[in-house]
């Protein structure tokens, strides 16, 4: 479903048709794509290193889904209310690297390797900007519950008080994805497919399939910090009919669908200048917001005292 | 109670099994993964005693970002084919030595440690005090890190700090000859200095390398 949106966003703005031909306006396409792969003969090269070869597709698609585990869809109705949830998800998110990166080492070749260098470098660089970031919500919640944090947004969505915060995590999670215009790991001009290239059919798929649970976990991890979560924007009776998953539902999708808009309009950028943005813009510009945030809330007496 | 028994030892064996692979395995690049495996587990002990925020930290801290630069250099360095050698070759075993002293060392710091508990059982009531609370973990570590143990925190700090300034400054060169983009002066460059108009005569043409 979300790759099929993802393809024909992606077609409407360079006016395409994208995929419409199996099922209704080509809803099965994903199916069928999924049934290919499955069918599809696995390929393990002989140089490689079997065991982790295995093991990559298969971390990456674990931590995408794992992660979901903490997420919570509406009040009391998350699967673990731990107290750390928002750590929890950073961590997970951080662990992400090592799929590729074994990935790319285990297939021992040129391509994969360069682009699995690639993508180490830039998650970690753009973790530490998220890192920064999430602090800046957790200054103004006190919490690191997630429930808690978007309770604490019952008078204001943290994206209005928050907004440069929030373009930048915004930014910065399409680089913690890889996705365009920051997907450099798999820039297909210079490194064929980056730490994908080695891989064939279910394998193939199961890191595709890893690829979009964390760009969905990160549109949810940004509709829970700025966007208010389950949260309806008004207190009115119209909006109250809603259930309150579909209102976290359709925020996820809202970021998905300008996920997929970057993608088609904006040009990859180069790796010199992904580093640049990275720790000469983002980084000191959350940080100086961060002492900005709590020089507010220490002067106008609103920090959240537990 | 025996669910979390089994969890425990679960734990512990990989925690421990991953730690000897560290050591034991021919490929540094396993080594690695059997490391970072070592500290997922220990994380997980950790949430397991109810130490939560220590736990993901370490997961974020060491998992995500140490052990990855660890993964980095190894990979780059490509170490796998030196370390045999290192090993095979006679006359240079001078580091098993070096590394048996370090690691007794270690060893006694370790068995002082615990024979600190041993002889004063009141260190730990002392700290478990602090701990039993209604609040939360991440509250009460963060109640004690910023009042009573604030100056050991600071200078730890620094100590980071000085410790990554050094490593920037003994690796900065600067190189002859390397085109850099300098973006201010890309931004603010004039149409008149970029593009020049000329009025060209007919079968006469212009010089353009002047």
């Amino acid at each position: 479903m979300i790759v099929w949106l993802d393809r024909r966003i992606w077609a409407f703005v360079q006016k395409r048709r994208g995929p419409n031909v199996v099922g209704p306006f080509g809803l099965f396409q994903t199916l069928a794509d999924a049934l290919k792969y499955i069918f599809k003969e696995i390929i393990i090269p002989a140089s490689s290193n079997k065991i982790i070869f295995i093991l990559a597709p298969i971390v990456t698609m674990t931590l995408a889904l794992i992660a979901w585990a903490v997420i919570p869809f509406s009040e009391n109705y998350v699967l673990a209310d731990i107290n750390v949830g928002i750590l929890y998800i950073f961590a997970i998110s951080s662990l992400g690297v090592y799929g590729i990166i074994m990935g790319g080492w285990a297939s021992n070749s040129k391509y994969p390797f360069l682009g699995s260098i690639r993508s180490a470098a830039q998650m970690v660089s753009y973790e530490v900007s998220i890192g920064v970031i999430i602090i800046n919500v957790l200054l103004c919640v006190g919490s690191l519950n997630l429930s808690d944090i978007v309770l604490a947004q019952e008078k204001i969505w943290f994206v209005i008080p928050l907004f440069p915060m929030f373009v930048i995590f915004f930014i910065s999670s399409l680089a913690e994805t890889n996705r365009p215009p920051f997907d450099l790991p798999e820039a297909e001009a210079e490194l064929v497919a980056g730490y994908q290239t080695e891989y064939s059919g279910m394998m193939y798929a199961m890191f595709w399939l890893g690829e979009y649970a964390n760009i969905l976990l990160m549109c949810a991890l940004g509709s829970i910090l700025f966007l208010g979560g389950w949260l309806a924007p008004m207190d009115t009776p119209f909006f109250e009919m809603v259930p309150p998953p579909a209102w976290l539902i359709l925020k996820i999708l809202f970021l998905f669908v300008l996920f997929a808009l970057i993608k088609a309009i904006v040009p990859r950028y180069r790796y010199d200048q992904l580093m640049r943005l990275g720790w000469k813009v983002f980084l000191p510009f959350s940080l100086i917001w961060v002492v900005l945030t709590s020089g507010y809330l220490l002067y106008f007496d609103l920090l959240p005292v537990y | 109670m025996l669910a979390h028994a089994i969890f425990f030892y679960f734990f512990s064996f990989v925690a421990i099994i991953s730690a000897i692979m560290v050591t034991v395995s021919k490929n540094t690049v396993h080594s690695v993964f059997f490391l970072i495996l070592d500290f997922i587990s220990i994380s997980c002990l950790f949430i397991m005693i109810g130490a939560e925020f220590l736990g993901m930290i370490m997961l974020i801290v060491y998992v995500g970002a140490v052990a990855v630069l660890f993964l980095f250099v190894v990979m780059m360095l490509n170490v796998a084919q030196q370390k045999n050698q290192w090993f095979k070759s006679s006359d240079t075993s001078t580091h098993i030595p070096i590394g048996l002293i370090v690691s007794l060392i270690i060893f006694f710091e370790l068995i002082i440690v615990i024979g600190g508990w041993k002889y004063k059982p009141d260190i730990i009531e002392n700290f478990s005090d602090s701990l039993i609370s209604s609040s939360t973990n991440t509250h009460t570590i963060g109640s004690v890190l910023y009042t009573e143990y604030i100056h050991l925190f600071q200078i730890s700090g620094m100590i980071l700090l000085v410790a990554m300034i050094g490593a920037i400054v003994l690796t900065f060169r600067k190189r002859e000859g390397v085109k850099r983009q300098n973006y201010f002066s890309q931004i603010s460059r004039e149409k008149n200095q970029g593009v020049e108009l000329v009025e060209v005569k007919s079968n006469e043409g212009v010089k353009i390398d002047v």
